[in-house]
């Protein structure tokens, strides 16, 4: 409770200190007597969130990050298990990939434009390609770190590839693809944004600059506030489901509960006495 | 609930496991030289050695994980071409899958094997209640104790009636009093599924209460083969013949 406390207050402040800094036009090398007040900001957000423009702006950014994240995260596993899974595909794809991975998704506004027939598919597609590499990397570093022995022991029932995939990689690597998920969706945003910006018809970047360009200040931290809370909200969905299907990982927090269960169990098993000194003698002797 | 008969392996015989001067280890890296070794169905063979003598290279040789480098490993007569549910491994911790909780992990053998959804819950936690786990069955294997996780492998490796099981120190990472425990649940569990059975150890005592035969290995290959004296039997412990047998092994291994 107080955590929650100390996180608004912390906001709180934030917001007072703006709130001081443009109220009194504060000049002091830093100039923010141009700068919009928190409430000025305020009332153009209650006035854009009555009209239509705001949530078609809304759904047409959203569409697309998801459109883009969603096919990122579906292809940079794939391309993650078979580069750490298949030499061949390493040899094959590797070289392509770690050629592309340094070119700035943003820089391939160009290559969009002419690939794609409309705009719409050129801002997915560079959202996508943002999200494709952390996904990727995390993937294929999870995959590798993969104990063998859970492999062997699926072999060994009898399991072929497509039970190994299933019941050891994907959900073994799981922690590790979360966390490039999680990289991934902050790439995203800054993507769709900036391609919006540059490319776009409606979406929140579009709005943002279009507003910077008329000059409507309020205008451009609404579009700025609304990126920041959608942002927030998408990476903590992300973590949320991260967390909710990785449960299994041992967290401190679990402790108390096996510990007292352990104990019980202790005491209960038979020792017998005859045998109890015998194997431990045998082992100094080996060992 | 369920009676104990349904977990009972359906009455197969065990696998007949040979191997016929065989060179086992990685490419490149033999680690044991002409290995002559039969085992016969339903037989527990203990294969005692120090450590790095080449134990868990043998067993995953047998399980068909590494193929052979010179010479022939069979079952029935007929050479490994891989691993197979014929042949359990049970390894020496942390093979149980962690996102799994025990019950799902017994079931997965199960689920390979093509039981249907509900026969593979019930025979999961009959089971798991032999093993003494049945209030544990919804845990993930890192909430309960080493011993638990180990019971449970033993679960996940008999439930789908194996023809052979092949251990790989299941019980090394253990305390002795737990080991005890764990060795006569072994010899419990084990008594009327008829599965042949190769254990690999370095504790000499587990070896002679568990083996009909004891294998020793050493200086890269098998360097003797012999039979215990009353296996499986606890007041054993003091007998003649076996604390000579004991002996002899322990100068053997150079100790």
């Amino acid at each position: 409770m107080t955590r929650y406390a100390l996180r608004l207050a912390s906001l709180a402040a934030a917001l007072g200190l703006w709130q001081v800094l443009t109220a009194a036009d504060v000049d002091l090398w830093l100039r923010f007597s141009q700068f919009p007040t928190v409430t000025d900001v305020a009332h153009a957000f209650a006035g854009r969130v009555a009209g239509p423009d705001y949530w078609t702006d809304l759904t047409d950014s959203l569409t697309r990050i998801l459109t883009g994240f969603l096919l990122a995260a579906v292809l940079g596993v794939a391309a993650g298990v078979l580069v750490a899974r298949s030499r061949l595909a390493e040899d094959l794809l590797g070289p392509v990939l770690e050629v592309v991975r340094p070119v700035p998704a943003i820089a391939l506004v160009p290559v969009a434009i002419l690939l794609f027939p409309s705009n719409e598919q050129g801002i997915v597609f560079i959202t996508c390609t943002a999200a494709f590499f952390p996904v990727l990397v995390s993937t294929r570093h999870a995959v590798r770190a993969l104990s063998p022995v859970w492999e062997e022991a699926v072999r060994t029932m009898g399991g072929g590839r497509g039970r190994i995939l299933a019941s050891v990689v994907l959900p073994g690597a799981l922690p590790g693809i979360f966390g490039g998920l999680s990289v991934g969706i902050g790439v995203s945003w800054i993507c769709v944004i900036s391609a919006e910006m540059i490319s776009g018809q409606y979406g929140v970047g579009y709005r943002t600059w279009q507003d910077y360009t008329v000059v409507d200040y309020p205008g451009v931290f609404v579009g700025m506030v609304t990126i920041g809370v959608l942002g927030w909200l998408t990476s903590t969905a992300v973590e949320l489901l991260g967390r909710r299907l990785t449960r299994w990982l041992p967290r401190t927090s679990y402790v108390p509960a096996p510990r007292s269960a352990r104990r019980a169990r202790g005491t209960a098993a038979p020792a017998p006495a005859l045998h109890a000194t015998g194997p431990e003698v045998t082992h100094d002797q080996l060992v | 609930m369920t009676s104990s008969s349904d977990v009972r392996a359906p009455a197969r015989r065990g696998a007949a496991l040979a191997l016929r001067g065989t060179v086992v280890g990685r490419p490149g890296a033999p680690v044991l030289h002409g290995v002559d070794l039969e085992v016969a169905p339903g037989e527990i063979l203990a294969v005692v050695g120090r450590s790095g003598c080449g134990k868990s290279t043998l067993l995953r040789t047998l399980a068909g994980l590494l193929p052979p480098l010179a010479g022939q490993v069979a079952q029935d007569g007929r050479g490994l071409t891989g691993p197979s549910a014929d042949r359990a491994l049970v390894f020496q911790e942390d093979a149980l899958l962690p996102w799994r909780t025990l019950r799902a992990n017994v079931e997965l053998p199960l689920a390979i094997g093509g039981v249907p959804r509900a026969d593979r819950r019930a025979q999961a936690e009959a089971w798991l209640a032999r093993v003494g786990l049945s209030d544990h069955a919804r845990q993930v294997p890192h909430r309960v104790s080493g011993g638990q996780r180990q019971r449970a492998q033993l679960a996940r490796a008999l439930a789908p009636g194996p023809r052979a099981v092949l251990m790989d120190e299941p019980f090394g990472a253990l305390d002795a009093q737990t080991r005890a425990g764990m060795q006569d649940l072994l010899v419990e569990v084990l008594h009327g599924t008829g599965a042949t059975v190769v254990f690999v150890t370095h504790d000499v005592d587990e070896a002679l209460f568990l083996g009909d035969r004891v294998a020793l290995l050493g200086a890269g290959r098998v360097s003797a083969v012999r039979e215990v004296p009353r296996p499986r039997d606890r007041t054993a412990h003091d007998d003649p013949a076996r604390t000579a047998l004991r002996r002899d092994i322990l100068t053997s291994l150079g100790t």
